[in-house]
């Protein structure tokens, strides 16, 4: 099964060091730390309301954890907004589905490509030259990514009435749109059925796989994880409780604890 | 398939063109009482390039923010003193530099928005509606010291020709509301649109894209005051000509609000529509009381029936079509051209069923 990587996984790329956050008296995470290499494809499990989406959230500066540390490519980064992640080439995408509901297809996914996007509003307002080439540059990278997750006929639709399904293919659009290093995906399977679940897992292998995009995912399905993803790691009530290949991890005696409860 | 770029399709063009030709051909051609142009067209234009810039802060970027009308007065005060102390800029140069010092307004005022949103933006927003107010009528140096506290706006002079006809001026306001159309136009289908209604549909997803909500916020606060105030200006030296503060106090602003919700929140067109509905239904309920009820109905009542049909209206559209007057447009239009191709299907068809 063993097949040649065109991008071989490297050096650590995203680390988390330390981190504890906590909402008023509830603790969310303790003290977790791990890390993503560069080309890998990373999966956080774990019970419900163990700290996944926290995780998410606090790499993405989206929650500002009370203790620890994230650092990008060896460096700390020190004031994490979502906006200053975006800079670096991280992108994401939301648990809850978090798209332009009133926009279309085609324009969430140019969202994507804002910060490819140099001109200012009044060179829009003007319509320089420059502005149409970037839109021109922009469109026909939408649009590749578009006919990549076999979304054309959609593509002029307000996502609002799309069906949860091709929504989640939407988010993932609009990320890939950003053309990150990394890119975090929050449940990209939950709620789909089995057909939707492959396509899906083929969408990321294949962006993993072409263009070298590290992914960190968060999955329910056991199945889906230990198919597609190169290392695990566990959560468990916001701390580590397996770090490793799937097979290691679903050998955890903790992990199986974890999962299949324990008789006290 | 190809992708498309341009931002303009024929079938905008068309518009245009349709638009142009019936504003500056027919139009002049057609009408020529002075009530038209001084109550009705200059107005509408004035009013629909202030909502305009409503539609940007709160139709695109989603802030509710209510004080268009401040942001206005701004405008044309600033545009009074302009013209009177420094003549050398010229009728042109002093409505822009007056948009951007309304501009700046629209900076100061916006802030909030980054801290509060809803409901309580738009009490904060409210404090510039009073503050600009307020602060022309306390300081008489924006009046020039006039002691009656209404000022009288100057006559419209560009490159040395004056414009003080009604047909001049509508076609003086004629010009700026084009531009300003098609320019906010190419900012509402460009980058700088998706990125406010991104900030609107969803801000921290729009934040995770790389989309700055500062900027982003700050941007069609100061965009919108711009539109409001070279309005403002406009509607001052078009339309009012002797001015005073209270002019341009809160009544104004909401009937700008109602614009832009009756037009169809998110659309330029819808501004256009929503204005000429706002200005032309009263003239229309005066129309059938003189005539159908031959002045049986007291006048005030009418006027309270108006406010009581604008009041139902809002209700009822943001019920069922809260894209507004722009939105049934649409969908008349799609009806129509639905029945023409069924039936021009039908008559291609019917031949080739006869010779099976």
């Amino acid at each position: 099964m063993e097949y040649e990587r065109k991008f071989k996984i490297g050096k650590p790329i995203l680390e988390v060091n330390n981190i504890s956050l906590s909402f008023g008296g509830v603790k969310a995470i303790t003290d977790t730390s791990f890390n993503v290499l560069e080309h890998e494809v990373r999966a956080i499990i774990g019970p419900n309301g163990a700290g996944k989406s926290s995780m998410l959230n606090c790499i993405n500066g989206i929650y500002k954890p009370q203790q620890g540390t994230v650092s990008f490519r060896g460096q700390v980064i020190p004031n994490i907004t979502p906006n200053i992640m975006a800079q670096m080439g991280l992108s994401r995408t939301f648990q809850n589905l978090a798209l332009f509901k009133r926009m279309s297809v085609l324009d969430n996914i140019l969202v994507g490509r804002k910060l490819h996007t140099k001109t200012n509003f009044l060179e829009v307002a003007l319509q320089l030259p420059r502005v149409k080439k970037e839109e021109k540059l922009n469109r026909e990278r939408s649009e590749e990514i578009i006919s990549f997750l076999e979304i054309e006929d959609i593509k002029d639709t307000p996502v609002g009435k799309l069906p949860y399904g091709l929504q989640k293919k939407v988010e993932l659009g609009r990320a890939l749109a950003t053309d990150s290093t990394i890119i975090l995906l929050d449940e990209p399977m939950a709620g789909m059925n089995v057909e939707e679940k492959r396509d899906m897992c083929r969408f990321i292998l294949k962006v993993n796989d072409e263009l070298g995009t590290t992914m960190v995912l968060i999955e329910h399905d056991m199945g889906v994880v230990m198919d597609i993803s190169d290392r695990v790691v566990v959560l468990d009530y916001g701390k580590v409780i397996g770090d490793g290949t799937p097979d290691e991890v679903r050998s955890n005696q903790k992990v199986i604890d974890a999962y299949l409860g324990v008789e006290h | 398939m190809k992708p498309v770029f341009m931002t303009y399709t024929k079938k905008d063009l068309i518009n245009l063109a349709v638009c142009m030709v019936l504003s500056v051909l027919i139009i002049p051609s057609f009408i020529t009482t002075e009530y038209w142009y001084t109550s009705i067209l200059i107005p509408w234009l004035c009013l629909a390039l202030a909502t305009i810039g409503q539609q940007i802060v709160m139709g695109y970027t989603g802030q509710l923010a209510l004080g268009a009308a401040g942001f206005m007065a701004a405008g044309a005060f600033a545009m009074f003193n302009l013209i009177l102390r420094v003549p050398d800029l010229g009728f042109v140069g002093s409505l822009i530099v007056s948009g951007l010092i309304a501009a700046a307004f629209g900076i100061l005022f916006g802030l909030p928005s980054l801290k509060v949103r809803g409901i309580y933006l738009m009490v904060a927003t409210l404090a510039s509606q009073f503050f600009i107010i307020w602060m022309i009528d306390k300081f008489g140096w924006f009046k020039n010291y006039d002691s009656s506290g209404i000022i009288t706006a100057q006559d419209i002079v560009i490159l040395g020709k004056p414009f003080t006809t009604p047909l001049a001026m509508y076609f003086v306001c004629l010009a700026v509301t084009t531009v300003l159309t098609l320019l906010a136009m190419n900012m509402a289908r460009g980058s700088t649109g998706r990125n406010w209604m991104a900030v609107r549909d969803m801000d921290i997803a729009a934040e995770s894209m790389g989309v700055s909500l500062l900027r982003t916020k700050v941007q069609a606060f100061a965009i919108s005051a711009f539109y409001c105030g070279v309005a403002g200006a406009l509607f001052a030296f078009c339309y009012l000509k002797s001015l005073e503060p209270v002019a341009f106090d809160i009544k104004l602003s909401f009937k700008i609000l109602f614009m832009c919700i009756l037009g169809g929140l998110g659309t330029i067109n819808g501004a256009f529509i929503g204005a000429a509905f706002i200005l032309l239904f009263p003239v229309l309920l005066n129309a059938i009381g003189n005539n159908v009820f031959h002045g049986a109905i007291d006048a005030t009542i009418i006027s309270s029936i108006e406010q009581v049909i604008f009041g139902g209206l809002m209700i009822i559209f943001m019920i069922y079509e809260p894209l507004g007057m722009a939105k049934l447009w649409e969908n008349l239009k799609q009806s129509l051209k639905l029945k023409l191709s069924s039936s021009g299907i039908k008559s291609v068809k019917s031949p080739a069923q006869k010779s099976e």
